[in-house]
């Protein structure tokens, strides 16, 4: 599965677009970890602990949207987004979502256009 | 007495967050500065299209981030700030600081992966209410684009 955040995938030609995939997760911080928190707040600096979880709830998301366009047939997803946002003072929210699509393999991309000249800097100065 | 006792402890508060915090973070941001130097070459932009002399590369999702608590005093001089109005230097420099690392940690997993450009670099913030107020405890960012390999 190719996954990418811009709207085409560089060399590919897209198929046929399967439509907007998504996946969420609402993780709350456990208390051992909030104490620690609290603790940095103090002086400041990284909150490892949240971080952690931050990278964890992100795989989630990513795993859900992606076991989303496995199920549609789709063999990419474009054009993804993250948002995020606090819902109480335990909780947040990550949502992530895209577009599932489906591109042709390299070797038929390549097939299907003709080869572009490598480019070649303007002579300014000939 | 209670009540002298309880200023004491917020002096003593503020002044650990001021001696520490700013220390730390003048130790992250030359952290900071030495990791980007790194990065020096690498090509990041925002730009949504991926133009055609990139077209034979492989392309992938990287992504950073970070969350960065801060410090009592911070919160206390932002505190005095929202009497008196203007810039709140104390948050700017808390948000340039998570900002970086997310970055940082992006172009690292592009570095490690073997890429060198990132396209359509994407932020995402949000801001962690603290325990006991309504003021943020810290923020967290995540920064991602697509990497060129």
């Amino acid at each position: 599965m190719i996954v990418v955040n811009t709207e085409t995938i560089p060399g590919r030609r897209i198929l046929q677009i399967k439509g907007l995939v998504q996946g969420n997760t609402v993780r709350a911080k456990h208390v051992g970890r909030d104490i620690a928190a609290s603790l940095k707040n103090l002086i400041g600096g990284e909150l490892t602990g949240y971080t952690e979880l931050l990278v964890e709830s992100r795989r989630e998301a990513m795993a859900r949207m992606l076991a989303q366009a496995q199920q549609l047939g789709a063999n990419a997803v474009v054009n993804v987004r993250f948002a995020t946002s606090s819902i109480t003072s335990g909780a947040a929210e990550l949502y992530c979502y895209g577009t599932a699509i489906v591109v042709d393999q390299p070797a038929q991309a390549a097939a299907a256009t003709p080869p572009v000249p490598p480019q070649r800097p303007n002579p300014t100065n000939a | 007495m209670d009540s002298i006792f309880g200023l004491a402890f917020f002096i003593l508060l503020i002044l650990v967050g001021m001696i520490v915090g700013t220390g730390i973070e003048r130790h992250h941001f030359r952290r900071l500065a030495e990791r980007e130097a790194r990065f020096k070459n690498f090509l990041v932009t925002n730009l949504r299209t991926i133009p055609r002399q990139f077209e034979n590369r492989q392309a992938f999702l990287v992504i950073g981030s970070a969350v960065i608590a801060t410090d009592y005093f911070k919160v206390f001089t932002a505190g005095l700030r929202n009497l008196f109005g203007g810039e709140v230097k104390s948050y700017v420099t808390l948000m340039e600081r998570a900002r970086r690392e997310a970055i940082l940690r992006m172009l690292e997993q592009a570095a490690s992966q073997g890429a060198a450009i990132v396209w359509n670099v994407r932020y995402e913030t949000t801001s962690m209410k603290g325990n006991s107020e309504n003021k943020p405890g810290g923020v967290e960012i995540i920064a991602y684009g697509t990497a060129l390999k």
